[in-house]
């Protein structure tokens, strides 16, 4: 008898999310676990977002600053090269500037640079605050309303500040990420607190909370492969939206991606090595279901989407 | 069922209060109350303890047996709370019952009490390593403990099993595995062995208004594979069984004739079972 290879098949599906309005980029909308394509339909490829910073990223190691050396003084200049040079499907810009620690910028400002952003690109935009609860809740607000029809996503909302934010995100049509900090109930409590407000789940993106390699990437992967898991098999709607990893951030912060060679030799070449940890992580977090990537280094990158190549 | 009145724990600000100046008042009422509310038998939780426990569990048996005639669980890590508070026990009310031993070699002296005074006593299914995963491992654990209890002389008769309930907001799955562990305890023995839980632990975390729901729901669902105790507010625990009958329809796939009651009950079901997500407003979806 000839061998049949068993198939898992399930009733529930995660949504399609299209992002932009000129050149649009999609994902999300497979009906199977990552990459099981001869399961169900995987309809999309995941999309790897750019990130850039409406500051100069000093405190970026320097594999990955020197990259962006000639053009990181103006996040417009950086938008652009992140485009048309390095042919990005998607950008994410970071409004670092804004946190109350950093420069403490305005609302108003942090809507200028995106309206800016926006008028100088034509591929998807993802706006992203400084992580800072209350300030985003106004910075958000702010460049959410600049970047009206655009259809952008905002984020992050998280427990603290998702009203204000989720409001201006449903006014201004653009799609919203919402954050929790590595718990499957609470995102899943999130993401209905979100729709309760009749935000629409199927512009919802979850953010369970990245970790880099080696500094709890297992959490994270063990979240979203249960949120997943929920979508599928449990066929639950509120964990059907897609799920970013939001890499960049987490892996170009740790000792791995800074620590030069002639202090630790036995760990090899420090470029390569920051390169491979962050192309590491993301393929690890694809693996456990995301769709949508914000990451920092074009070899990265590069690396990433060789890997989707041979699993699409 | 045996029912252990949860209310007389040093967690709650009241009674800490209470039994830090030694005051009657408060603790008789709270026993009172739970033994018109259907408790038999009163836990005294005076947590690990360490400075003048043996005087305090001496002090709550006394103060408590003295307005209720129910038996005591001498709730404490306190080797020598435990012991002075067997010292005092009114046995005319029925066996005390020590809470607890398990698979940590700092809580066998448990077991010499028990021989000791004729107690019976709660063998909670945890080693040294951590939390059991599944039910397997809560059994495997719990035959331990029925090894070493004939060793120091304790009949399996006084043990009651105690799988250990989680939390259902953080560990949903662990819900199932006790109801199977319990399922499991009493294979483990002719006649089979006694098992009791900590229940108000599965909604440990869950929003005030739905921790009775989870609580007497879980309970049904416990009672339904066999347990023989819970430490339980009564109170909760005799709405339950009003409403048992109910739970028993839908388990079986009925309707019942209260939608709305049926969508309540329905839902925290399928949250117990681990069939869909546990979320603080799951029922709300």
């Amino acid at each position: 008898m000839a061998f049949a290879i068993p198939k898992e098949t399930f009733s529930g599906k995660v949504f399609e999310v299209t992002i932009g309005t000129d050149k649009t980029a999609v994902f999300g909308g497979e009906n199977v676990l990552p990459f099981h394509s001869f399961e169900g339909s995987v309809p999309h490829r995941p999309v790897i977002a750019y990130e850039i910073q409406d500051i100069v990223p000093d405190d970026w190691p320097e594999t990955v600053k020197k990259v962006y050396e000639s053009v990181s003084g103006d996040p417009v200049i950086w938008a652009k090269y992140c485009q048309d040079t390095l042919n990005a499907k998607a950008i994410a810009l970071r409004l670092l500037s804004t946190h109350p620690d950093r420069e403490n910028r305005s609302p108003e400002d942090a809507a200028k640079t995106v309206k800016d952003v926006l008028a100088a690109i034509n591929v998807p935009l993802i706006i992203l605050g400084s992580n800072h609860v209350e300030k985003d809740s106004s910075v958000l607000v702010a460049v959410s309303e600049a970047a009206k029809d655009k259809n952008c996503i905002i984020g992050k909302a998280q427990e603290g500040n998702y009203k204000t934010i989720a409001a201006a995100a449903m006014a201004n049509n653009h799609k919203l990420v919402a954050m929790s900090e590595l718990d499957i109930n609470l995102s899943k409590q999130l993401n209905i607190l979100i729709t309760q407000m009749g935000f629409d789940k199927e512009r919802l993106i979850t953010d369970p909370m990245c970790s880099a390699l080696g500094y709890g990437l297992e959490y994270t992967y063990s979240v979203m492969e249960r949120i997943r898991l929920a979508a599928l098999t449990q066929n639950d709607a509120t964990m059907q939206p897609p799920m970013l990893a939001d890499v960049g951030m987490y892996v170009w912060k740790i000792k791995e991606t800074q620590a030069s060679e002639s202090e630790l030799p036995h760990w090899g070449c420090l470029a390569e090595r920051g390169i491979t940890w962050e192309a590491v992580t993301a393929t690890s977090l694809l693996m456990s279901g995301a769709e949508l990537l914000i990451m920092r280094h074009p070899e990265a990158v590069k690396a990433v989407e060789k890997f989707i190549d041979e699993l699409m | 069922m045996l029912i252990i009145g949860e209310k007389l724990s040093i967690i709650a600000k009241r009674v800490r209060e209470a039994m830090m100046k030694r005051d009657k008042g408060p603790i008789q009422e709270i026993a009172t109350r739970q033994w018109k509310e259907g408790s038999g038998m009163i836990d005294a939780n005076i947590g690990p303890a360490e400075d003048g426990g043996e005087e305090l569990m001496e002090w709550m048996v006394t103060t408590i047996q003295e307005v209720v005639p129910l038996p005591i669980c001498l709730d404490t890590t306190n080797y020598k709370a435990i012991e002075a508070g067997l010292k005092v026990h009114n046995n005319e009310w029925g066996r005390p019952l020590i809470n607890s031993t398990s698979n940590d070699p700092e809580r066998f002296p448990m077991l010499e009490l028990a021989a000791k005074y004729n107690s019976q006593i709660i063998g909670l299914t945890v080693g040294r390593g951590g939390l059991p995963a599944d039910a397997e491992e809560r059994a495997a654990i719990a035959a331990e403990i029925m090894a070493r209890a004939m060793e120091y002389g304790v009949p399996l008769e006084d043990i009651y099993l105690d799988p250990l309930v989680l939390q259902i907001a953080t560990s949903q799955d662990h819900a199932i595995k006790v109801i199977d562990a319990i399922k499991m305890f009493r294979e483990m023995n002719e006649p089979p062995m006694k098992t009791v839980v900590g229940l108000s632990n599965i909604s440990n975390g869950c929003p005030k208004h739905i921790r009775p729901i989870l609580n007497k729901y879980y309970f049904i669902m416990l009672m339904n594979a066999g347990l023989d105790a819970a430490i339980a507010d009564a109170h909760e625990m005799a709405e339950a069984m009003q409403e048992k009958q109910l739970v028993d329809d839908i388990l079986a796939g009925k309707k019942i004739e209260d939608a709305e009651k049926m969508k309540v009950i329905q839902k925290t079901l399928d949250v117990i079972m681990n069939k869909t997500l546990y979320a603080h407003s799951y029922l709300e979806m």
